[in-house]
């Protein structure tokens, strides 16, 4: 029986009337345990088996009712990218273990997925996981790890066979933070603050209760992750100037000493390119509710990105003199994701890692053309050679 | 009411029908060959496409003649004659003409004919007319109309006009003159349409004929749209399948990345002309409130994707898409003659810093 969503908006309403705000965390447990954390999540695990476009009918009573969210920015991670994969792949051990606190927060998920030598090329990965009886012993360094530090636990993904082509070698498993041997340095970055970390990971004992999917087919499981880490950047229902477009839009109102003929141009046609990826993702979120997902999703990182880039750059130049400036260079450790949060050149220099993290501009480009124009992919002279005899 | 930015069934059986019309009349060899003779517009094909399928009666309400559907279903109309290039007068007749007419709110019944494919007519602007601030070159006393109007799309094979003249908007059915200029577009073709004391009924004046005139020209541009992103997916589907094909260095061009990627922008752009394009057609089919910034919006942004689709489409068949044989020539000329048509996109982006108080 699918739950409509006159019955959602009935049991939100029992929520509210049942639990107040004051206990912010036993509010937000309540609202796991009634199936309205993630509407398309199973019953027992947040959700109720609901369409996934129903969890706005739920959103919007709570924000009405000014009820106390789980902090997304915060937990993004865990949300859009642990949560999904742990879903698909794990034990039901492992998602009543790990499901709950994941989405009220309580504790925090990172992915311990590049590695310096492993970006774009993910499936190129060193980090060793060797077996030692019960336990998987994990040797290697990450990098690029956003929230590495307030973490509890992390997605992260192992060489476990060096001896056979890369994709086929890999496994995946959930890794404690605070084990043993997982040492935490900040990495300090283009923007002054040290948002991600390098994890050097040495001599770690993980459990093989902890593996994700099955010895080996850690490469699949990994694209579960990835797949839904495109989705979830860029991927929210916004409003009109909603983003960056709506700060430079305000700014432009607010200051008309600023504004140049030739600035007035490029506003426009960031604003009508805006507008347009805006409409995409509205149709995208029309086409998955009417379950027919289309191709668009692949895209709209890549779109998101390139524009967040052009319109931050914008508004340096619009801000002449005073765009010179800077807010603050301090080594903060942010824990957060904030693409706009603060002034015009933080977000002129954060908005340059939008088209590296979360799968690199070119990369998203190949998967386009490959996988959905279905142009041939490039020769590849990595695809038969186990993964130790490969040159790096 | 939120906008809804997807294809319905209906929508879709609509574009099978006309899709497989089109595939029969417009095979590309046939095209060209009719572009260069005394017939440039296919006339057959209009009687299957407005007389067999009531395309041009879709926005006209069945108790005035037509079929009662809506705008959304002529802008799908409008990206499969896109896709094909169709040599067909349906902008002129079934977009703006139509529009005016039922802008005006009057019950002429040209409507009614036009609906049903038995007659066409242009609305007489120029074709590069934008919605806002339209200058009419025509006269009129005691509703004779003496002027002359330049670059009139579809006017060669027009049987009536629907003409801007002093302060009203005028049915003219005989006493004007059509003189062929040589078209940009070889599948659209533009004409200077002279009337010399021409007999005018007035459909509407004052305030009433601006505001037909300028809701004409506005669910003009919101159409259009639909014709560039159909255009636009023909450019993108057909380089496509030429790139997998086409063998270079030992392989498909198609691998190489550096072209990989260039066709992946097109896609991306193709994704965003979409949205707009729907959104406009939508908005116009629901007298939403928000039709300027949605028209403005779709023209500024789909006008641009069609040229750079059809100019990538040319350059990545580079030298058979040089070719007089090949058909990029034509979608690029479509294209480019689209980008002026019904108000350049710098035109309204100009509206949009009106519309959104974004002055310059």
């Amino acid at each position: 029986m699918t739950v409509t969503a006159d019955e959602l908006r009935e049991r939100t309403k029992k929520l509210l009337a049942e639990h107040g705000f004051a206990d912010r965390l036993a509010f937000l447990r309540a609202r796991f345990d009634a199936g309205l954390a993630w509407v398309h999540f199973p019953e027992g695990l947040g959700g109720l088996d609901a369409p996934r476009a129903l969890q706005s009918v739920v959103d919007a009573e709570l924000a009405a009712a000014g009820a106390p969210d789980n902090d997304p920015r915060r937990i993004g991670i865990g949300l859009g990218m642990a949560a999904p994969t742990i879903l698909r792949f794990g034990t039901a051990e492992q998602h009543q273990r790990y499901l709950r606190p994941l989405w009220t927060g309580e504790e925090v998920w990172c992915q311990l997925f590049s590695e310096p030598g492993a970006g774009s090329d993910l499936a190129a990965l060193g980090t060793r996981a060797v077996r030692d009886g019960d336990d998987w012993v994990v040797t290697g360094q990450k990098v690029w790890t956003s929230s590495a530090h307030t973490a509890r636990f992390a997605i992260l993904v192992t060489r476990s066979n060096p001896d056979v082509p890369k994709h086929q070698g890999m496994t995946y498993f959930i890794c404690d933070m605070h084990a043993p041997g997982v040492e935490v340095r900040p990495l300090r970055q283009i923007t002054g603050e040290a948002e991600f970390n390098e994890v050097f990971l040495t001599g770690v004992r993980i459990p093989d209760a902890n593996r994700l999917g099955e010895v080996g087919d850690g490469w699949r499981v990994a694209q579960t992750t990835l797949m839904n880490e495109r989705v979830a950047i860029g991927g929210h229902a916004l409003p009109r100037e909603g983003g960056m477009i709506g700060i430079v839009a305000k700014l432009w109102r607010d200051r008309p000493e600023l504004r140049t003929p030739e600035l007035h141009d490029r506003l426009l046609r960031l604003w009508v390119r805006a507008e347009g990826v805006r409409l995409a993702g509205t149709r995208l979120r029309q086409q998955l509710a009417a379950g027919s997902p289309g191709p668009e999703g692949s895209g709209m990182k890549l779109a998101f990105s390139s524009l967040n880039q052009e319109i931050s750059g914008l508004e340096l130049e619009l801000l002449g003199e005073a765009g010179l400036h800077y807010d603050d260079w301090t080594m903060r450790r942010p824990d957060k994701v904030d693409f706009t949060g603060r002034e015009a050149g933080y977000r002129y220099l954060r908005a340059k890692g939008n088209s590296i993290e979360g799968g690199t501009s070119e990369i998203l480009r190949n998967i386009i053309s490959e996988r959905v124009l279905g142009l041939p992919s490039e020769p590849r002279v990595d695809k038969d050679v186990a993964w130790k005899d490969l040159p790096r | 009411m939120t906008a809804d930015l997807l294809y319905s069934d209906v929508e879709d059986d609509l574009r099978a029908s006309v899709r497989s019309l089109l595939t029969d009349h417009c095979e590309p060899a046939a095209l060209l060959k009719r572009a260069e003779s005394a017939e440039p517009y296919d006339l057959k094909l209009w009687r299957a496409l407005a007389g067999d399928l009531g395309a041009a009666g879709l926005q006209v309400p069945e108790d005035r003649g037509g079929h009662g559907a809506s705008a959304r279903e002529v802008a799908l109309v409008l990206e499969e004659l896109g896709r094909s290039v169709a040599p067909v007068p349906f902008l002129g007749s079934a977009v703006l003409a139509t529009n005016a007419l039922l802008a005006s709110g009057t019950d002429h019944e040209l409507l009614g004919k036009l609906a049903s494919g038995a007659a066409t007519a242009v609305l007489a602007v120029p074709l590069s007319s934008g919605p806002g601030g339209f200058e009419s070159t025509v006269e009129v006393a005691d509703g004779v109309l003496t002027g002359r109007v330049g670059t009139v799309a579809d006017a060669s094979v027009a049987d009536y006009l629907v003409v801007p003249a002093g302060d009203g908007l005028y049915v003219v059915e005989s006493g004007f003159t059509v003189t062929e200029l040589v078209s940009l577009d070889l599948t659209r073709r533009v004409a200077d349409v002279t009337l010399s004391g021409a007999q005018g009924t007035p459909i509407a004046t004052d305030a009433a004929a601006a505001e037909a005139l300028t809701a004409a020209l506005t669910a003009g541009a919101a159409l259009l749209a639909s014709e560039q992103l159909g255009l636009a997916e023909w450019c993108l589907e057909e380089t496509v399948r030429y790139l997998k094909g086409r063998y270079q260095f030992g392989r498909p061009v198609g691998s190489f990345q550096a072209l990989k990627h260039r066709l992946a922008d097109v896609w991306l752009d193709l994704v965003s002309a979409r949205a707009a394009a729907r959104y406009a057609a939508d908005c116009l089919a629901r007298g939403d409130e928000d039709l300027p910034v949605a028209a403005a919006v779709a023209q500024a942004l789909c006008s641009e994707v069609a040229v750079h689709a059809a100019e990538e489409c040319v350059q990545l068949h580079a030298g058979i898409g040089m070719t007089w044989e090949h058909p990029a020539h034509l979608y690029l000329k479509r294209a480019k003659a689209n980008q002026l048509a019904l108000g350049t996109a710098g035109r309204h982006r100009a509206a949009l810093a009106t519309l959104l108080e974004l002055p310059a």
